[in-house]
């Protein structure tokens, strides 16, 4: 068992490196800046004052800054999803977008863009998102049990089905309405951090801080669930409830950082296990390290799709995609041959 | 703990899969829970554990309705061994005995030191403890097993639900697994598969067939040759371990051949 010294001391490390790669990300783009004077400007923003140089200010405060900080809430709310779908099919190689769940929420955010509010009864982009991200849980859920057990096979194959119908009717809907634009498909389908502003940074920045508080407080419930449903009920743990809460939840985390920067894969897979494997299994511990870990890494990916090819920027969606596809095939495989 | 349980019917999609089952357990007894399979024994056992809620009957602890207190309350009263003792993701040993602290914490309670001593006296119990760092996935089954009993004592529970708790074990498993919880001092309630577990080691017995109750009472005084061939289908004949000295039911299928 890692003890909780230890923990903090994870949780800690991974506050400053969130700072430096926050940092290192600000200051790297089509204008390189010193380091230095992006804590000038980000120092003057904090505490009110003028920095001298508002072209820089505009180009470290306006754009890179809501970028870096969508980034790194997104990839703390697809891990923590991620973790919380793992506990709701109690199968590790859960992921919202390996179960078609940001495919779901993409087709309900792009039905209200094209359609507008009127077209799902006056909901809001992430409100549409949330609402089509329930449904595909709960269709994954159902195509995926067999007497009461999700297995691997049938998780991932439902998951994938239901991804690719959502996928469907999500491009077919974008090139209905502007067959030219072809950015805007590429966005719902990759995900794309790239044109984030101030105004997509508080509210799932909030969705997200009291979605991991709640989770934080089912920690206990969460890891008799990993037990089993059964064992969970001897445990104390109320399943259904929590099921259900685990489902709303997951869904809403999806939906939020789908409805801001498009389907972001594999994020909600790699980070909870590379935790597990620094902490061990208890959601307590889990939950607060996967989600400093989940935007330390995509804001470092983040840094990556505007330095690979420069000076051409790539959606951020192919490099999660190329680091997680091998990744969930090692997972997928070391699981068939190491029974469980 | 007492437990009764009466005029119990439970339903799965609507279809009665045990009926106005009566059964007690006095504190500190080994009730053994015996049957065919598909008779309703997990089912009935699901139904004290709370993952089941019955249709008619009462369930209760000590007087008291298990299904009219609050779920963390009833797992205070009684813990479990389920049969799919498997986990949904990586845990160490600690953290899975640690999950037996749940009941006895509050929302925003921390496990303290009360709470960790009890998780390594759980473990030192089961003889466990040196395995407390290990990975739950990289121990044998009845090593599990015996992680799971110390999980089960790490809830204080005085009662004990057992689901066929020797599944897949080996035979020096299965019998070290039953004096380990025999020597518990709780009161037990197991399934068991096998009729001569069941002789050597309950101070009860309750016979399940088509999710009735057939029989109840003292083994011996329950299982007869006749009944055991009615009820189960096989030969029996009753006699005296000849290694133990203690009430002993050796089985055969009807076909075999006599001596």
């Amino acid at each position: 068992m890692v003890s909780g010294t230890m923990t903090w001391f994870l949780v800690a490390g991974l506050v400053v490196a969130l700072i430096v790669v926050s940092m290192a990300a600000i200051s790297i783009g089509s204008v390189n800046l010193p380091v230095g004077s992006v804590w000038n400007v980000v120092g003057a923003r904090l505490t009110g004052s003028a920095s001298g140089d508002p072209l820089r200010e505009q180009v470290v405060w306006d754009i890179r800054t809501p970028r870096v900080l969508v980034a790194a809430v997104v990839g703390a709310g697809l891990s923590v999803a991620g973790v919380t779908l793992q506990a709701l099919v109690r199968n590790p190689l859960a992921d919202p977008y390996i179960l078609g769940i940001s495919s779901g929420a993409s087709l309900g955010a792009v039905l209200t863009v094209a359609f507008g509010a009127t077209a799902l009864g006056g909901l809001g982009v992430t409100g549409a998102a949330f609402l089509t991200a329930v449904l595909s849980v709960l269709l994954v859920y159902v195509l995926a049990q067999r007497g009461g057990r999700l297995l691997d096979s049938r998780l991932v194959l439902a998951g994938v089905a239901v991804g690719y119908l959502a996928s469907a009717a999500t491009s077919y809907i974008q090139l209905r309405v502007s067959p030219t634009e072809l950015h805007g498909l590429m966005f719902w389908l990759m995900g794309s951090i790239a044109g984030a502003t101030w105004s997509d940074v508080g509210v799932p920045a909030a969705v997200i801080a009291v979605c991991t508080a709640f989770l934080l407080l089912q920690g206990r419930n969460m890891n008799a669930l990993m037990a089993g449903d059964d064992a969970a009920a001897g445990l104390g743990t109320s399943v259904r409830a929590l099921r259900i809460a685990l489902l709303v939840v997951g869904s809403l985390l999806t939906a939020t950082a789908v409805s801001v920067v498009g389907g972001i894969g594999f994020v909600g897979l790699m980070v909870p296990h590379a935790t597990r494997f620094l902490v061990g299994g208890d959601h307590r511990r889990v939950l607060p390290v996967a989600m400093l870990l989940g935007a330390v890494f995509l804001v470092a990916v983040d840094i990556a799709t505007r330095t690979v090819d420069r000076p051409n920027e790539l959606p951020v969606g192919i490099f999660t995609t190329a680091l997680g596809v091998p990744f969930f095939l090692w997972l997928l495989r070391r699981r068939a041959t190491g029974g469980s | 703990m007492r437990l009764d349980i009466a005029g119990l019917t439970a339903k799965i999609d609507a279809k009665p899969i045990i009926s106005d089952v009566d059964l007690t357990a006095e504190p500190g007894q080994f009730v053994g829970l015996v049957g065919p399979n598909g008779s309703g024994k997990s089912t009935l056992l699901r139904t004290v554990y709370r993952a089941l809620r019955p249709s008619t009957g009462v369930v209760s602890l000590d007087g008291r309705d298990l299904w009219r207190m609050p779920a963390k309350q009833a797992a205070r009263h009684r813990a479990v061994l389920t049969q799919h003792g498997d986990l949904g993701a990586e845990f160490s040993v600690g953290e899975v005995v640690a999950m037996g602290r749940a009941p006895h914490k509050g929302l925003f309670d921390r496990d303290d030191a009360a709470d960790r001593a009890v998780i390594d006296e759980s473990l030192k119990r089961v003889d466990m403890l040196w395995a407390a760092d290990r990975l739950f996935s990289t121990l044998s089954g009845g090593e599990r097993q015996r992680v799971l009993v110390a999980r089960a004592l790490a809830q204080e529970a005085p009662l004990l639900v057992l689901d066929e708790p020797t599944n897949h074990l080996d035979v020096r498993t299965q019998l070290g697994l039953l004096d380990l919880i025999r020597s518990l001092g709780l009161t037990l309630l197991a399934a068991l598969h096998d009729l001569d577990h069941a002789v050597a080691y309950c101070d009860h017995l309750v016979v399940l067939q088509a999710g009735r109750v057939r029989a109840a009472g003292a083994p011996l005084e329950v299982l007869t040759p006749e009944f055991v061939g009615e009820v189960f289908g096989v030969r029996a004949h009753i006699g005296d371990h000849p290694i133990t000295g203690r009430p002993h039911i050796a089985v055969a299928s009807f076909e075999s051949p006599r001596p």
